[in-house]
């Protein structure tokens, strides 16, 4: 018997990733999105046309992250201007930055001033996050559940999901949160012990996505609190939000 | 009186027989007395200043639905016989019709909200004062749990009513997860914003729904995807059943505290949800299901390192299976744990994996194919003891015959000459109809139908996950069980809230 989990136990071998910075993701997955500078006004408002949640500006032409489902189609129209990176590192703290425009194919990263001091002195060294589903489909759900999981391995930093927001130093949303989640998430928020960090998980939650003019949302909790930081995605994959928890709190990827 | 059609298949709505109520109820109850029937969704549709209601029963032996229709004046004032008393199955389809319009159901067992809709008839329901069912006695106690649930998963109220440690009574309070889908489907008229909507509905069965809708969409259009497609869909769909079993065994194992069992199976499912992103880029299949192509064919150099992954998952994963399921250790907390028997999985009309546990063949990739499925002999796998074991061992079943499927399927499609097609997002839909979409996802069978008005624009889109069946299967099976078990029990079931909050 123990012979045959030895057998299983080689055969799985070592399975976490050593360095979360450096995944070289497969070919086609639709992270960071770069726009030619080629592209034309007319090109770029028929894309937008396209665009199932209005992610796409004009002028210039730009995607925004936040809103951004990641469908692609919009490359599939202009497969020579627009095209989707499998950069994964796209999470930002300020929100101009998820606005990807024509012709600036520089990396995502934070915005060290919007940082706030306490970050780093309470919650570099550990992190005790409560994650709470307003509304979510539950695909962001599965991946958040999947950064502590044996491959991302999210518990060597000291970083994972508490049972409790009276234990956790922070909140994690997913989902565009709906009425009837608006008043648990806002109990959750005030549950939570301060200094904590509010964190939206993908671009349901960081915009409503494709249920943004839904009448049975309210995202005025998001109004009254300040985000630390925007993981955008649909789902948002476990290395974005890896990696941009961990700038946040210790500022190095 | 009433008229049959196959599944995705559509039918002018003039074409429907609309029967007197009793004529209904009748029918309905003839129809359901048949072991082989079951009720795959019944709602209302508002026309004009009426309602127009359409049941649609399956027949898992002829292949057929059947489609009955009545009709009633759109107010709060309608009374009808309910028809839960007899045929308890219906009580949710009930529940929603008079949560949805007001219509009273007279004699109905249990007409409690279902999700709090945003445009339900009486805003005075809210969440808050759901009205729990109660015993008044100084010996039980209650248990409320979430919304807001320990682990990372979606938002629900369980209550419970206690013995001790034993449960008596589990009443599940949902609606937390509704954002308002099926009417966002008709507001926004661009099929890609449908087909992304369609996806988002539940991320775990992101295949399986936006299958229905491409489905959908196909039928209403008139014409078929051709044959690459639809082998390629049963590849998509099998999968997503693959991830979610290897993932599920895996939660199931940590649930026991068997580290191992948990561990290596996250590994492998990571290798699934690997592969569906190495085809189209997402972990999830998003992006890959579109009505009549794909942006994403399958060549031979990806069906080979397709099926190179696949076959070391599929190894790997009967050892770690054999070893989990012949643990004792293991067994004691899963055997005769959480029991549902084929009666009350027929009664309450339980559909997929959980109805398949207690003997009831409810399959609709067998009884009526969609996508490849028409080509494939395909005979589902049943066990019979309806326990957390039998949802366990019968996920390690499913995910054996699937790998084999998709092993032969890839093998195919390294063959096939016919050229992938590209989707289309310019529909023309007809009009005046009504259509009907099965899909069997890993949890069971996903309905999507639509209606079209004179210009061929949907006018009312339903959407049905398994869970709305099969929530009611959680709640029989914790009964008499010990309050501690209930964690396993539930993910046993793995069902989805916003897959029924919508
Ligand atoms: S990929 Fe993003 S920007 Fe492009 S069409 Fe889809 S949602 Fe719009």
């Amino acid at each position: 018997m123990l012979f045959d989990e030895i057998k299983i136990f080689m055969r799985h071998g070592q399975q976490f990733i050593p360095d979360v910075t450096k995944v070289e993701l497969a070919p086609l997955f639709r992270g960071r999105p770069e726009i030619s500078a080629s592209i034309t006004a007319e090109e770029a408002g028929v894309a937008q046309q396209l665009c199932p949640t209005g992610a796409i500006g004009t002028s210039p032409a730009s995607i925004n992250l936040g809103k951004c489902v990641f469908c692609k189609e919009c490359h599939f129209l202009f497969p020579e201007k627009i095209r989707f990176t499998n950069d994964y590192k796209i999470a930002t703290n300020n929100p101009d930055r998820l606005i990807i425009k024509a012709g600036d194919n520089s990396p995502v990263t934070l915005d060290a001033d919007l940082v706030r001091k306490e970050i780093k002195s309470f919650f570099g060294h550990a992190l005790k996050l409560r994650q709470v589903s307003a509304a979510g489909d539950n695909a962001c759900e599965m991946e958040l559940n999947a950064c502590g999981n044996v491959n991302f391995d999210m518990g060597r930093w000291g970083i994972e999901f508490v049972a409790s927001p009276r234990h956790a130093d922070g909140l994690v949303i997913t989902g565009p949160i709906s009425e009837n989640m608006a008043q648990a998430l806002e109990i959750c928020y005030h549950s939570t012990p301060n200094p904590k960090l509010l964190i939206l998980v993908g671009t349901d939650a960081i915009s409503g996505g494709i249920f943004a003019d839904s009448p049975a949302l309210n995202r005025d909790f998001l109004n009254k609190y300040p985000i630390d930081l925007y993981v955008p995605g649909n789902p948002a994959h476990p290395l974005t939000f890896i990696n941009g928890v961990l700038e946040l709190t210790r500022g190095k990827r | 009186m009433y008229k049959k059609i196959k599944n995705n298949g559509i039918i002018p709505i003039a074409e429907i027989p609309v029967l007197e109520y009793p004529a209904f109820a009748d029918e309905v109850s003839h129809l359901l007395d048949s072991s082989a029937c079951h009720c795959v969704n019944y709602y209302a549709v508002p026309f004009n200043n009426r309602l127009q209601y359409f049941c649609f029963i399956a027949n898992d032996e002829t292949n057929d639905i059947c489609i009955l229709s009545h009709q009633t004046e759109n107010s709060p004032e309608v009374k009808l016989e309910s028809l839960a008393k007899k045929h308890f199955a219906l009580h949710i389809f009930e529940r929603e019709i008079h949560e949805n319009f007001g219509i009273q159901f007279d004699g109905h067992p249990w007409l409690k909200p279902v999700r709090y809709p945003f445009n339900r008839a009486d805003k005075n329901q809210v969440p808050d004062n759901y009205p729990f069912y109660r015993i008044e006695s100084e010996e039980l106690h209650e248990v409320g749990v979430g919304p807001i649930h320990a682990g990372v998963i979606e938002p629900g109220h369980f209550r419970f009513i206690c013995d001790g440690e034993k449960v008596l009574h589990l009443e599940i309070h949902l609606g937390y997860q509704h954002r308002g889908v099926e009417q966002l489907f008709i507001k926004k008229n661009s099929t890609l914003q449908r087909c992304i909507l369609a996806e988002s509905i539940a991320g775990d069965s992101v295949i399986g729904h936006s299958m229905a809708y491409a489905g959908l969409m196909e039928s209403l259009s008139g014409k078929q995807a051709n044959d690459r497609l639809s082998i390629e869909r049963v590849v998509a769909m099998e999968l997503e059943r693959i991830a979610i079993h290897i993932g599920d065994t895996s939660a199931l194992s940590t649930d026991v505290a068997y580290q191992f069992g948990q561990v290596v199976n996250e590994a492998l499912r990571t290798l699934v949800i690997n592969t569906t992103q190495l085809w189209c880029g997402n972990r999830f299949g998003k992006g890959l299901i579109r009505p009549f192509g794909t942006h994403y064919p399958i060549d031979a150099m990806l069906a080979d390192k397709m099926l190179a992954t696949l076959k070391d998952v599929g190894e790997r994963y009967l050892q770690i299976t054999d070893r989990i399921y012949n643990l004792t250790s293991v067994l004691d907390r899963f055997e005769t744990v959480g029991e549902i028997t084929r009666k009350q999985a027929e009664k309450i009309g339980a559909v997929g994996m959980a109805a398949r546990t207690t003997g009831l063949k409810r399959d609709i990739r067998h009884s009526h194919p969609f996508a490849g499925y028409h080509h494939i002999a395909y005979e589902p796998v049943l066990l019979t003891t309806g326990d957390v074991l039998a949802r366990g061992f019968l996920r390690k079943l499913e995910v054996e015959q699937s790998l084999d499927l998709v092993n032969k399927l890839l093998e195919r499609i390294k063959l096939i000459d016919i050229p992938s097609e590209k989707p289309i997002f310019d529909l023309k839909l007809q009009p005046s109809q009504l259509g009907i979409s099965l899909t069997e996802g890993w949890r069971g069978e996903i309905c999507h139908s639509a209606v079209t008005n004179e210009q061929g624009e949907i006018i009312h889109y339903k959407v049905k996950d398994p869970s709305m069946h099969n929530w009611m299967a959680l709640a029989l099976a914790v009964r008499n069980q010990e309050i501690s078990d209930f964690p396993i029990c539930n993910k046993s079931f793995n069902l989805s809230y916003c897959g029924h909050d919508l």
